[in-house]
């Protein structure tokens, strides 16, 4: 990649040269895969969601105008790719919050009983806001992860997204809602 | 209970991860391979399209023609028709040979 540059490279690969390509699949593969995995948990999936992104930049490279970089041109990609696998695999939102593991019962009793004594980086506390995020809906999981989690700027998510400001932020609104809904849901399950 | 509070120790949970950025051996290959396999695909595609193209043109050409020599006015003077023309012209040397002595 340090011999020839991302726009000479882009230049092959549109003249008909798609080994120019493979240098960008090196590079960027480990940032995708990071992306992907916060939205899919199965290894198959994963790989399916970055497979994608690939042939999706692919196809639509003569569509990068070069005037961002090529990362976040790619990312914006890969994050709109992990928002339609959302959408088609809405599977555990319905379930109940009865399949909770041991630690994960232990670290939300901690919690109950003292909010200070629960660690926050605390394997069972992942656990438990992954079971959550599974159960938001893909907006309000797309906005979650982006704007809490990745902390990114409103105008940041409307970039990536493609909604406008306004859209985001009713967007957030409603997800802290819903999530706010099945934290209660969870904790009334599992207490009352 | 302080559901704002579990979510924000929720939130951390999750900003703790750091996120797993493994990719499986070889995977730069397998794009790659797909890539190549699509394009010889598309160059199929395409050229199918051609095939199709000009097959539906070369339809549309004989209907045409179909079309005129149907609905064309018969502007054949004496019966004679085209190749019949045709056939006086190519043996008119044979019969002129035939008719001197």
């Amino acid at each position: 990649m340090e011999e020839r540059s991302e726009a000479e490279l882009i230049a092959a690969v549109l003249a008909g040269d798609a080994a120019s390509f493979e240098p960008f699949v090196v590079k960027y593969s480990p940032r995708v895969f990071a992306t992907a995995r916060r939205y899919a948990r199965r290894d198959s999936e994963v790989e399916d969601i970055v497979q994608e992104v690939w042939l999706k930049a692919f196809d639509k490279l003569k569509s990068f105008r070069g005037e961002a970089p090529f990362e976040h041109w790619l990312m914006r990609m890969a994050v709109r790719t992990c928002y339609d696998f959302l959408r088609g695999h809405q599977r555990n939102r319905e379930s109940s919050f009865s399949e909770i593991s041991e630690p994960e019962d232990d670290w939300l009793e901690r919690f109950v009983a003292d909010p200070a004594s629960a660690p926050e980086d605390a394997d069972a506390a992942k656990l438990l806001i992954d079971r959550v995020m599974e159960k938001l809906s893909p907006e309000a999981r797309l906005v979650i992860q982006l704007l809490e989690i990745e902390d990114r700027s409103v105008k940041e998510i409307a970039e990536i997204t493609g909604w406008s400001v306004p859209l985001v932020k009713v967007r957030a609104f409603r997800a802290r809602g819903e999530m706010r809904k099945i934290l209660a849901r969870m904790t009334k399950e599992k207490y009352l | 209970m302080n559901l704002a509070e579990l979510h924000r120790k929720l939130v951390a949970a999750a900003r703790s991860q750091k996120p797993d950025d493994r990719v499986p051996y070889a995977f730069e290959k397998r794009i790659t391979a797909l890539i190549e396999e699509r394009k010889a695909a598309a160059w199929r595609v395409q050229w199918m399209r051609g095939l199709w193209r000009a097959a539906v043109s070369c339809v549309a050409v004989a209907v045409v023609c179909g079309a005129v020599s149907l609905f064309t006015p018969d502007t054949n003077d004496g019966g004679n028709d085209l190749s019949q023309d045709f056939e006086n012209t190519l043996l008119a040397s044979v019969d002129q040979g035939d008719s001197t002595p």
